[in-house]
């Protein structure tokens, strides 16, 4: 087949690499060995350079494929999907990664139309197929409730989105080499017609909870919104963020964009602490995949308990000041 | 303001069967409603109408059963129903629900914009909405969470204007909100923040009662039979597996001892024991 090498899209903002770029190359690094083929890291922004790209080689990529252009500087999807659909016709990659982001998920299932390609979301798993090398692709369906595992055999490119969060980023070997291939800006695949008037940054902390080790998340529980204070000095200790269940975002005790949950976001942090979370079938979809629940509910039993690794039956207003005080003298 | 929305009939999550042999959900016996995330695109398109006029088409691919979802997206306030259903869908991937679904909206006739759920809570891909766009070379923003304006041209009063009817709107990304214009026609996915979902009206409901569904296939529609369908669809299930969801974690109880602080010093050795503090 004419189709080689993998790709891995990685994502920049301000002329800064976000981490789930790395996490891509982890995923890739693996798929790339297996097959023996090239990994290459396509990268579009502004002001990215070549020291930052040199970063993706540390981190396993063996090209870069780096555009820089002003009028790539903000993710407009009509614009990307040109990009990089025509530098899929001019290269024939036969794997492409995204990650599962705001990005990923627009411009991935644009370019997948475009080229005929077969395009699973949301994947936590990737391997190479024995006998046939068809990317098998996995994942959670249905709330979380089934696995799936899904190939397309007669397409080419391979594509997938990748949860954030769902592998570590790789780690940096810092005498690998690689090469930077600057690919310069066909203006004609600019499309023009879709303008970004501005951007608001989350009220608050800012904190994308989707990328936080961390996430200490209230729900019905806290009674009301100043009680989240305890909450956010929790996360705290662990620089993480604040989640909330649907109950405490719809009694406006917290804003929407921390909503974890079927409705809301969907997390899988390396600790995650449910306080006055009953967990709500809903609510259980957008974060039982974390590697360590934490539940602290008076209700022995709520359904939070049975997918919990540790839990706390009692008062949350006294449980959480006490951990609270607890994890203080820890830090000290 | 004339609106489409493609919406999707998805069995109530709490609980879906799978069937092991086909890797395909069991629908027998689990009640369908309409995808809850799309009551927002829903909500959305009729606080439009109401404001500009115009009429909304609602639309889904699936059996002749999901000609309910239809008619409840009519008692809310949605004006007209197509449903796509055939054999030759069965089976079909993103990709290939996304080219049906597109055609039969090209067949509509002129819109403005189209408005859908951020993603079906069956499948949870998200890639239907973006896929349409795509098919349709329409301007698109996913995850909207606020129309912020809309500016229709009134060409009678200035027929001279180079303007085009465009909407602006915010859509959420990971640390904030994108604030875009669009022209129109354009493709919104939204999220929740977007609208309340409001109740079907009595008057509604006697509406969509009477209404006539039109069914539309390969019969009565041009598409390109390779297109549709498990053949048409690029991706395979080749296997389903069922995840446990019980961790059988350490419970402790206090409410009787009252024994917070030794509680709390033992969730500290499980968070020290996990290297996590």
């Amino acid at each position: 087949m004419e189709y080689n090498g993998v790709w891995t899209l990685g994502e920049a903002r301000d002329g800064e690499i976000k981490e789930v770029s790395f996490e891509l190359l982890s995923r890739g690094r693996k798929l790339a060995d297996k097959l023996d083929e090239e990994l290459v890291s396509l990268i579009l922004g502004d002001d990215i350079t070549d020291e930052q790209a040199e970063e993706l080689i540390k981190s396993g990529a063996d090209k870069v494929f780096l555009m820089n252009a002003p009028a790539l500087k903000d993710f407009i999807a009509e614009n990307y999907s040109n990009v990089i659909e025509d530098l899929i016709k001019e290269y024939k990659p036969e794997i492409i990664l995204a990650a599962a982001t705001s990005m990923g998920r627009t411009v991935m299932p644009y370019i997948a139309i475009k080229t005929d390609a077969g395009l699973t979301a949301d994947c936590t798993e990737l391997d190479i197929e024995e006998d046939t090398g068809n990317l098998l692709q996995t994942r959670p369906a249905i709330g979380g409730n089934i696995l799936a595992t899904i190939k397309s055999p007669n397409h080419r490119p391979q594509m997938a989105t990748v949860r954030p969060h769902s592998t570590k980023p790789a780690e940096k070997n810092e005498s690998r080499t690689g090469e930077i291939v600057h690919l310069k800006l066909d203006s004609s695949l600019l499309d023009g017609r879709v303008k970004k008037l501005g951007f608001r940054k989350n009220e608050g902390d800012g904190v994308n909870i989707q990328d936080a080790d961390v996430i200490a998340a209230g729900g019905k529980g806290m009674k009301k919104g100043e009680n989240f204070e305890m909450i956010r000095e929790l996360a705290a200790f662990f620089d993480g963020a604040v989640g909330a269940s649907r109950d405490a975002v719809d009694r406006d005790w917290i804003s929407y964009p921390y909503q974890v949950g079927l409705s809301g976001k969907t997390v899988t942090p390396k600790l995650y602490f449910a306080v006055g979370i009953s967990g709500a079938i809903q609510h259980l979809a957008g974060m039982k995949t974390s590697e360590n629940i934490i539940a602290i509910n008076e209700d022995p039993d709520a359904d939070i308990f049975m997918v919990s690794d540790f839990g706390i039956v009692g008062d949350l207003f006294e449980i959480v000041p006490e951990l609270n005080k607890q994890l203080a003298e820890e830090v000290k | 303001m004339n609106i489409v929305i493609p919406i999707k009939q998805v069995p109530e999550t709490s609980n879906v069967k799978m069937d092991e042999e086909t890797g395909t959900m069991k629908r027998d016996g689990v009640e369908s409603i309409i995808n809850p995330l799309d009551l927002y695109a829903i909500e959305t398109g009729i606080q439009l109408k109401e404001e500009y006029g115009g009429t909304i088409t609602v639309i889904t691919m699936g059996p002749p059963s999901a000609d309910k979802a239809l008619k409840e997206a009519i008692a809310m306030g949605c004006d007209e129903g197509v449903l796509l259903s055939g054999r030759e869908f069965a089976g079909s991937d993103t990709w290939a629900t996304s080219y049906a679904l597109s055609q039969a909206i090209k067949e509509l006739g002129d819109f403005d914009l189209i408005l859908a759920g951020e993603r079906a809570t069956d499948g949870d891909t998200g890639q239907v909405g973006p896929g349409i766009a795509s098919w349709l070379d329409l301007t698109l923003s996913t995850y909207t969470s606020k129309v912020v304006d809309v500016n229709l041209v009134d060409e009678e009063v200035d027929y001279t204007s180079t303007e085009q009817d465009s909407i602006i709107v915010e859509r959420m990304v990971e640390d904030g909100y994108e604030k875009l214009q669009l022209p129109l026609p354009a493709l919104l996915t939204v999220v929740k923040e977007i609208s309340f979902p409001r109740l079907p009206t009595l008057r509604g409901k006697q509406r969509s009662r009477k209404i006539e569904i039109p069914q539309w296939n390969l019969k009565n529609l041009d598409l390109n039979e390779e297109y549709l369908g498990l053949n048409g669809s690029p991706t395979r299930v080749v296997n389903i597996d069922h995840p446990k969801v019980t961790r059988g974690g350490t419970v402790i109880d206090v409410r009787e001892d009252g024994k917070v602080e030794e509680a709390v010093s033992k969730l500290i050795d499980y968070l020290k024991s996990k290297e996590l503090v």
